[in-house]
């Protein structure tokens, strides 16, 4: 671990000036994946600037059915509260489905959605890697990709994102709020990260110095009847090979809207809207469901590589997302 | 032998060292008791194959708090470079990936990684080759097999049998590639000052010794190994591996200072040792009643370039059923990677895989219960050997299991049982361990203070040593148990055998009943404070065949949209001799049949032939099964008294729960599915395709 600075400011716009003026700095919220990062020599920076006291740690209701959370929430205290319990139950169980509870008492709110690809490449500083160094090539292509893209990926990077947290929020229309040096945006989750493309070394739209100060939930009735399907190779504390986040609503047996988005199959979480329009006016029926999975996948890669590959991950979505669907329409009646 | 008769010997006695280690304050070998000590860290090669052309530590001595940097150009040189696993920064060879070339030693553990990873390497590199597979043309006959026996068998004509036989079976079984990954980390504290004291993790203290004290041309008496407490080794701290002979180097470039070196989890998976992946190739004739006519198995793994470990996989195919023709062999690949090792159940564990699974199939060929193919392939004397067994009583354990378990019930045909959205199956596997006793240990015992005092270099991996030795000391003497204390973990007192084998409590115990007698023969029953005396082990008789026996039973569920494969039952049932303390035993055999549970749905070591190392190489990706895949496991043990294995009439029972636990969940799996898998891990991704949806 290279040596370096702390600072731990009371405020935004402190630590937002801090990180902006220095190119080797980096906010720190629950350190949950950064400090592995700084004793892996993943990351090297200067100047570390604990934000977890400069943001809020609470939970608004805006009046309108939506939520404001403080970027400094813990992930546990963003799971056990009851509004989001009620109003959009897809956000604490892809919370609740990952990690342990000592890690989502540290995990924030702001943190979770920014942590990095498990990539065991990228995590590796003695594997080549265009994510952690910009042209030093994918070692991940060819080699073991069970954990890796089967959609968006780039000639440069196959990784996949694995927060659960970042699923839910994509399939909510969930807006961010940052704070850079030239003043406060907001930012539709869903834009927040990016496609690999030529620069995989960029994991979002986030300037440098950029701090999520709150991420919005907007009034969403549907998502009263949400789920979170996580599938894995152990029965906890394992990233996904696939998730679903989902909401429908079904009313005398078609689908009148869904909300839908993958993880574990792309660099970012993945808004199935191809999937979400096949199935506005379908009849609430497993082919329905399989029809929107197959319209949403059929531009599906799967990566070759050692230990077979990651074709399966193809199928087992088909049949994850028809299952979640299928769950919670039966739900709905 | 005169059996003991049994007091404490049987009883369910708490931990004698269950509050130290709740509380945290059992010293273990990285806080050893020491004044400042300095840190090290080592660096490992970052190429599978070649030289060492250069090591620029310039930036590393120029870091604050470095002390020295250890590199092949300026490490002392050693005794023995006999064992070339040990041969550390001798030479600039690189065999495998993650081998040791340097170490850095600094003030504190942060500015040596640190410093480690600012010194810069220039390699020649040369092409690697750490692909195992059955068509290489360099596979090669070991002159023996772990840890001495042949290499191959043969009985009868195996090939004519399978060729007349009208019921056969031929298919490849494989294991994956397995790291130990006991919970403490590998660590060593080393302090020289004219002589070692070594604070080291370690399953043996004395064995430890002897093998530093070799490699570096020491005296015995030169070296001291202390070890109280060990938190897990599961075979990888059989023996000193590369990291300690550093650490030693370190102490004496720093005489008078303590050194501590402890290896992160990932270095784990390059130095410490792992189980090599096994190709079995398996083949099983019978007659329409299930009487086999043959059973072979043909064993293909890995070693290392540099030092040969021959898994002894084809085992228990040796000794386990009748059959007149029979056939082993094993033929390995030497590959740049790292030094396989002992791992929990060496060669049963492994072994027992494909020839369970192959059983299954075969009852299933027959249409015959996977429990009754067994009971009729029972043999009356060990087949390989010829020798009467001094016990067996698998079919008990079966029998008693399948009570147990609810087996009668059972409906045989596979994937037609389903609950919800579940898909539910059984199976069962036997299992098997020879019971070893080693030819070497001696306890003292010593009246003082008016207590009992056994002193015994023996170790504690968390299997209750501290407990039962006074639980067997208290009945070879004829007094109350909570009258002794034992005194173990210190080549101080006198030698014993590694904690290997399943071997500690029949070695150990006999050298205890041994002292007890001699105790008792020298100063009665009213000694007088300092008296003391002495007592070995002798060595089996080689009369008997003597293995503890073991059947396992599975639940298994598998979702029938995604796969997912969940283990809400295991249940195993014993026959391991006397239990010397149910609680410390109960702990050994549901720990060996989780850590079964964990090779049979989860743990691979994924070696990418591209770099030559385990890329999934840390605890977020090397998988092992977490509390919420372990369900409901209960281990029972039959009433066995075996009066041929030892003066206890106790066998081993800390490798046994290990054994035939994944093929008894590929069973169930089967049985709940219908898909039949073969090679380990049983992934979602085996089963996914072959399901039909709900």
């Amino acid at each position: 671990m290279k040596p370096f600075a702390y600072q731990a400011p009371g405020d935004a716009a402190t630590a937002v000036r801090s990180v902006a003026a220095d190119p080797a700095a980096v906010f720190l919220g629950g350190g949950t994946n950064l400090v592995d990062h700084l004793k892996l020599g993943v990351a090297a920076p200067d100047l570390i600037v604990d934000v977890t006291a400069a943001t809020s740690n609470e939970i608004t209701d805006d009046g309108a059915g939506g939520l404001r959370i403080g970027a400094a929430v813990p992930n546990s205290e963003l799971a056990a509260d009851r509004r989001v319990r009620d109003r959009y139950p897809v956000v604490a169980q892809a919370l609740l489905s990952g990690a342990s509870g000592q890690l989502r008492n540290m995990a924030t709110t702001g943190g979770n959605p920014l942590q990095r690809t498990r990539c065991v490449y990228f995590q590796d500083v003695t594997t080549p890697c265009n994510k952690r160094k910009s042209g030093s090539g994918c070692s991940a292509i060819g080699g073991y990709t069970r954990y890796h893209a089967i959609l968006g990926a780039s000639e440069q990077c196959i990784a996949t994102h694995p927060s659960d947290l970042a699923v839910a929020l994509a399939a909510l229309d969930a807006e961010v709020r940052v704070l850079g040096a030239a003043g406060e945006r907001g930012i539709p989750f869903v834009d927040l990260h990016r496609l690999p493309g030529e620069h995989p070394e960029l994991d979002t739209v986030l300037e440098h110095g950029e701090l999520i100060l709150s991420i919005d939930l907007p009034p969403l009735p549907m998502a009263a009847r949400s789920a979170y399907r996580k599938v894995r190779d152990r029965a906890s504390y394992a990233f996904a090979l696939v998730s679903v986040a989902a909401a429908v609503d079904v009313a005398d047996g078609i689908v009148r809207d869904a909300r839908i988005a993958f993880g574990g199959v792309a660099h970012k979480p993945w808004r199935a809207t191809k999937a979400e329009e096949s199935l506005r006016g379908a009849p609430a029926s497993d082919d329905s469901y399989r029809a929107a999975a197959q319209t949403e996948l059929a531009g599906a890669q799967a990566q070759d590589g050692i230990d077979g590959g990651n074709a399966f991950k193809i199928l087992l979505l088909t049949r994850t997302l028809v299952a979640t669907l299928r769950d919670l329409a039966h739900e709905e009646t | 032998m005169t059996a003991l008769h049994s007091r404490a010997i049987g009883r369910d006695l708490l931990r004698r060292d269950g509050r130290l280690k709740v509380t945290g304050t059992a010293p273990y070998a990285y806080e050893g008791p020491l004044g400042k000590p300095a840190y090290c860290h080592l660096i490992q090669a970052t190429i599978a194959r070649g030289r060492v052309t250069g090591m620029d530590t310039t930036s590393a001595q120029a870091i604050d708090g470095v002390i020295t940097v250890l590199t092949a150009d300026n490490a002392e040189r050693l005794a023995s470079t006999e064992d070339n696993e040990l041969a550390v920064l001798q030479s600039d060879e690189v065999a495998f990936r993650g081998q040791i070339i340097g170490a850095v030693i600094a003030e504190t553990s942060e500015v040596a990684r640190h410093a480690a990873g600012t010194v810069q390497v220039t390699y020649a590199q040369e092409p690697h080759d750490v692909e195992l597979s059955v068509d290489r043309a360099d596979l090669y006959k070991p002159y023996k097999i772990n840890p001495a026996y042949p290499t191959d068998t043969a009985d009868g004509d195996v090939a004519a049998a399978m060729a007349s036989a009208p019921v056969t079976l031929e298919n490849t079984y494989t294991t994956a590639m397995y790291h130990n990954n006991p919970m403490e980390p590998h660590t060593t504290t080393a302090l020289w000052d004219g002589s070692l004291t070594m604070w080291d993790s370690t399953q043996g203290v004395h064995s430890a010794r002897s093998v530093i004290a070799r490699v570096f041309g020491f005296d015995h008496e030169q070296v001291r190994v202390v070890c109280p407490y060990v938190g897990g080794g599961f075979g990888s701290k059989g023996t000193p591996h590369a990291h300690v002979v550093v650490a030693v180097m370190a102490a004496r470039a720093t005489p008078g200072r303590a050194v501590k070196l402890a290896l992160t989890r990932q270095q784990m998976f390059f130095l410490t040792g792992y189980r090599t992946p096994t190709i079995q190739k398996m083949q099983l004739a019978a007659d329409r009643d299930g009487h086999l006519a043959a059973i072979a198995l043909d064993v293909v793994e890995q070693t290392s370039r540099i030092k040969e470990f021959a898994e002894q996989t084809g085992m228990p195919t040796r000794s386990m059923y009748a059959a007149p023709n029979r056939r082993t062999t094993h033929r390995l690949a030497a590959l740049d990677v790292p030094v396989p090792t002992w791992m929990r159940a060496p060669g049963e564990c492994p072994g027992m895989f494909g020839p369970e699974v192959a059983l299954d199939e075969l009852a299933e060929q027959l249409g015959l219960d996977p429990i009754e193919l067994r009971i009729r392939n029972e043999p009356s004397v060990d087949p390989d050997s010829g020798r009467p067994w001094s016990s067996r009583n698998l079919i008990a354990c079966l029998r008693e299991g399948a009570e147990r378990f609810g087996w009668a019930e059972r409906d045989p045909a596979p994937g037609v049982r389903r609950q919800g959205d579940w898909l539910v199956g059984t199976g069962v596997a036997a299992s098997v361990y020879p019971t070893y006793r080693m030819a070497v240990s001696t306890a003292t015992l010593r009246y003082e203070r008016s207590r009992y005092v056994v002193e015994i270099g023996a170790a504690d991996l968390g299997t209750g040593t501290w407990t039962t030795l006074p639980q067997i000391a208290a009945d070879a003497l004829g007094v109350d148990v909570d009258d002794v204390d034992a005194r173990i973990g210190d080549t101080d007192y006198p030698i014993a055998s590694v904690a290997g084998g399943s071997s500690g409590m029949s070695t150990w115990g006999s050298a205890i009943v041994e002292a007890a007698r001699a105790f008792r023969d020298k100063f009665g029953t009213d000694p007088a404070d300092g008296d003391e005396a002495e007592g070995s082990v002798s060595p089996p008789t080689g009369k008997y065949a003597m293995h503890a026996f073991g059947a396992q039973f599975v639940e298994a569920r598998v979702h029938a949209d995604t796969g997912e494969i969940r283990v809400p039952r295991l249940l195993g049932v014993f026959a391991a001799g006397r239990i010397i303390n149910p609680r410390t035993a109960r702990s050994q055999f549901i720990g060996g049949m989780t850590m079964g549970l964990s090779m049979a749905l989860h743990e691979q070591s994924v070696l990418d032939p591209r770099f030559g190392h385990v890329v999934n190489h840390d605890f977020a990706d090397y998988h092992i099964s977490v509390c919420a895949d372990v369900g409901d496991v209960q281990a029972h043990w039959i009433d066995e008294y075996d009066p041929h294995v030892n003066a206890m009439g106790s066998k081993g029972i800390g490798e046994i729960g290990i054994v035939g636990t994944a093929a008894a969940v590929v069973n169930a799996v089967h049985h709940a599915t219908g898909v039949r898998v073969r090679d380990l891990p049983v992934t979602l991704d085996k089963v996914l395709a072959q399901l039909t949806p709900n």
